[in-house]
């Protein structure tokens, strides 16, 4: 029977060919830009690192008060409030952050140096944030408290500088010093770069350079993400470093709820003593978010995401509620056609398969026009987004057989109301009407 | 007149038919009419004024490899390089051009320990006394930097100097008195010291991008202090016709000046075109992504009319002859269905428009969007009310040429 279906579907199919054709061109149009959205949304609001996003917390400290800020604290620490979280020892890993901007300087004298992005950081960093290595290892706690002159380099650096060979223990010129590479990352991801959310909105790489973090202070390596300043402060970087001025993020791994909720403690037991000392005049006012709660309030997927999102659904709705007005004047314009079967004791069920099968195979070839269409749309999407965004987006497996799914899925949704309109076909008329 | 009621009656029978079109019509005018509101939006945007002159402009990014101690003279040789360089008209060294993405924004005061913020976040250009004449923005009232202005932006010091310059929105803001020259503003924080504004343009953009920040796209104030940072712009004039060349004769002296220094690739050498539309991709892409939703969804919606109208013609093709036959004109058969139509996307505009403002209410509060304006309202229900009447033409055109003869052809 169900092969006889397939072949009365696709005689009805050829039948009007342009009627078919339209269908199958408005699901694959309508499947295929809601597909591109949903694959920019989906890499723009994922989830950085699955296994361990609950366990990994950002910390703020209000040091600016209510005068300054809407109650919510800035984005950012001071030096001496990371210094003393770090000094505390009270997570179980922990590293301060914030992003350096260095030149690797050629043997060559007539080559020019070529940039390089990357973090300061604490060795913490590398376990917390499942940070995978190609060479070597991160460098010691020791390395952290004597500011040693070591780096972790990243597969990129280590390919263009060392061609490639295994780096560690060799020198690298960093801004007219020498540094002694002790591990090379392999290529590693988090999408969105939850621990750093001011360069590119948080999308791009993940830097190809990290040093001691005491280190890069103490050689006065600028924020190259951003800062803050609320308070007078007096030239030099080490009064800098030493004012209100904020640049530095703070990040914690904090195993379960109950070491969350210590460590929340911890930080509003700190910002008191603030108070009590006579550096803040405020209560405590402080936050201590996990990695997606991070990426909500710093709201990391991109306002054009959204509303791609928003705009591609509503067309997709149209596209349907089309097909829907299509299916039903093609079935119904079989009505005699129904009428002839069910008197010949075809019953409704018969009728729902046969129509329910054509619709399907209306569906399923909308959706194979729809993947090449959105293969079409990931390959556009530099257009719209920045280029760290649009990088993330490719046409994959899951992606390909999600827009076959949904193709096929929306017009059998779609297809129910006329089915059901030419299952209700009355046989006695159409047989008298012809 | 046409007759409107058989026709409604005659809509009783296609309920379902005459729905979806409705339907299909009210949501196609909400996210048009949004979609071209949020486009129009967005070309207003991008086509805003920087205030300097764009055709003539270049950009170089380059980073200095050298102990701060000599950066100051490698910028000051590098700069007075550029400045002989053939096909320069004028070059300076600076922290931030117009569009570039960012920068130092500072809080402006008339009073240091006041609470009240002229400006939350007025951008800061730390420029020397050549700055003006490359960018070619002119001093509407008061003078120019004098050479013996420009002072050093130390590491890590505040922003504050003696004298400023700022664009006419700023100085209007402070003093809308309009004797913004010789009064001094505040830059910075509670210890600023006073700020002399020397002279006024009358127009330059800020280096902010982000839609956050278009509150404040016209507060700049040039700092006649040069940078100390390892990191500089050099923003370069080209003789009229040269810039094309410049674009790879600066880069080279730059190079055999010295080759301690990172200029990156790509971007490190644009001309401000390039800036330009790098600045402004998202939004330019948003509408014309937006645009061609817009109008495959108009296309869709028509096909979809085109499909159900060609079916109920089909259908009643027997109805139609007898009318014919009766003493209908093609005429007649023709306005009927036009008006039919007409009927139908009118009650899914209707929807239409309510739905327009839903969606819009909801943007409002998810985008920041503004209150959608009436006059996008207005055309999408007419551009939807137009096709609707297109799309049914050739059905109804169709309809028109059933003979008479149909009436008696089934019976």
């Amino acid at each position: 029977m169900f092969g006889y279906y397939v072949q009365l579907g696709l005689r009805s199919l050829r039948r009007n060919p342009v009627l078919t054709l339209l269908m199958v061109l408005v699901i694959a149009v309508g499947v295929a830009a809601s597909m591109t959205s949903y694959a920019v949304f989906r890499v723009t609001s994922g989830d950085p690192i699955p296994e361990k996003s609950s366990q990994l917390f950002v910390a703020q400290i209000d040091n600016y008060g209510p005068d300054n800020s809407d109650g919510e604290p800035l984005w950012w620490l001071t030096w001496r409030d990371a210094m003393a979280l770090v000094n505390a020892h009270k997570a179980k890993r922990q590293t301060p952050l914030y992003p350096i901007g260095v030149s690797i300087v050629p043997d060559d004298p007539n080559t020019m140096a070529s940039p390089a992005r990357g973090y300061a950081v604490q060795t913490d960093m590398f376990p917390m944030f499942n940070v995978p290595f190609l060479f070597g290892a991160p460098w010691s706690a020791t390395d952290d408290t004597d500011s040693a002159r070591v780096v972790v380099i990243g597969k990129s650096l280590n390919d263009r500088v060392f061609g490639g060979a295994n780096s560690v223990g060799r020198e690298i010129d960093l801004d007219g010093t020498n540094f002694r590479v002790v591990g090379v990352t392999a290529p590693w991801e988090a999408r969105p770069r939850f621990f750093d959310l001011d360069s590119k909105g948080g999308f791009g790489d993940m830097g190809e350079i990290y040093m001691p973090f005491a280190r890069a202070i103490a050689d006065g390596l600028h924020p190259a993400g951003g800062n803050l300043c609320n308070r007078p402060f007096k030239p030099g970087w080490d009064n800098f470093v030493h004012s209100e001025c904020i640049f530095i993020s703070f990040w914690a791994e904090l195993p379960d709820a109950a070491s969350a909720t210590a460590y929340r403690q911890f930080l509003n037991d700190y910002s008191a003593e603030q108070t009590r000392s006579g550096r803040f005049s405020w209560p405590p006012n402080v936050r201590l978010r996990n990695v997606m709660d991070w990426l909500d309030v710093r709201h990391v997927v991109p306002p054009e995401a959204k509303m791609g999102l928003l705009v591609s659904g509503a067309f997709l709705v149209i596209c349907l509620i089309n097909v829907i007005g299509l299916l039903l004047a093609k079935f119904m314009r079989r009505a005699p056609e129904i009428g002839i079967r069910r008197a010949l004791g075809a019953s409704r069920g018969a009728i729902y398969a046969q129509f329910l099968l054509e619709a399907a195979s209306v569906g399923l070839a909308g959706g194979l026009l729809g993947v090449i269409l959105t293969a079409a749309g990931t390959l556009c999407i530099g257009a719209v987004f920045d280029p760290a965004i649009a990088n993330l987006v490719h046409m994959s497996l899951p992606l390909l057989g999600l827009t076959v799914l949904v193709a096929l899925a929306s017009t059998l949704v779609a297809a129910f109301y006329p089915t059901w309109r030419a299952s209700k076909v009355q046989p006695a008329w159409q047989l008298k009407a012809s | 007149m046409p007759p409107f009621r058989p026709i409604l009656a005659a809509l009783r029978y296609h309920k379902a038919g005459a729905v979806l079109i409705a339907l299909q019509v009210a949501l196609t005018l909400a996210v048009v009419c949004n979609a071209l509101f949020v486009i129009e939006q967005r070309l207003q945007r991008l086509s805003r004024d920087t205030g300097i002159a764009e055709s003539e402009l270049m950009v170089v990014n380059n980073t200095w490899v050298a102990p701060a101690a000599e950066v100051p003279s490698r910028q000051a040789a590098d700069v007075a390089m550029l400045r002989a360089l053939p096909g320069v008209a004028d070059a300076y060294a600076t922290n931030a051009f117009p569009l570039l993405g960012g920068s130092w924004q500072s809080g402006i005061r008339l009073d240091p320990m006041s609470k009240h913020f002229i400006s939350d976040g007025a951008s800061l250009y730390f420029v020397d006394d050549h700055a003006l004449h490359t960018l070619g923005v002119k001093i509407a009232s008061g003078r120019n930097f004098r050479p013996e202005e420009i002072g050093a932006l130390a590491p890590n010091a505040s922003a504050d100097s003696p004298t400023i310059i700022v664009t006419r929105t700023l100085a209007q803001r402070a003093f809308p008195d309009g004797h913004a020259l010789g009064k001094a503003i505040y830059i910075g924080n509670s210890d600023a010291r006073p700020s002399t504004i020397i002279g006024i343009v009358d127009h330059v953009q800020t280096p902010e991008t982000r839609s956050g920040e278009d509150i404040r796209w016209q507060d700049a104030i040039f700092v006649p202090l040069r940078i100390t940072d390892n990191r500089a712009f050099f923003v370069i004039r080209a003789q009229p016709g040269r810039l094309p060349a410049l674009l790879h004769s600066v880069p080279d002296a730059l190079k055999a000046l010295s080759s301690r220094r990172v200029i990156p690739q790509p971007h490190g050498v644009m001309p401000f075109t390039q800036v330009r539309d790098l600045a402004y991709r998202s939004d330019r892409g948003l509408a014309w992504m937006l645009a061609g939703i817009c109008v495959t969804l108009l296309v869709v919606t028509a096909a979809g009319i085109v499909g159900l109208t060609s079916f109920w013609v089909g259908q009643r093709r027997r109805q139609i002859g007898i009318r014919r036959a009766l003493g209908a004109t093609r005429g007649d058969i023709l306005v009927y269905f036009l008006t039919e139509n007409g009927l139908i996307s009118l009650a899914g505009a209707l929807v239409g428009v309510v739905l327009a403002f839903v969606l819009n209410a909801w943007m409002m509060q998810a985008f920041e969007a503004s209150r959608l304006s009436t006059l996008y309202v207005g055309c999408g229900v007419l551009i939807l009310l137009l096709l609707g009447q297109l799309a049914v033409l050739s059905p109804a055109r169709r309809a028109s040429r059933v003979p008479p003869v149909e009436a008696t052809r089934t019976i």
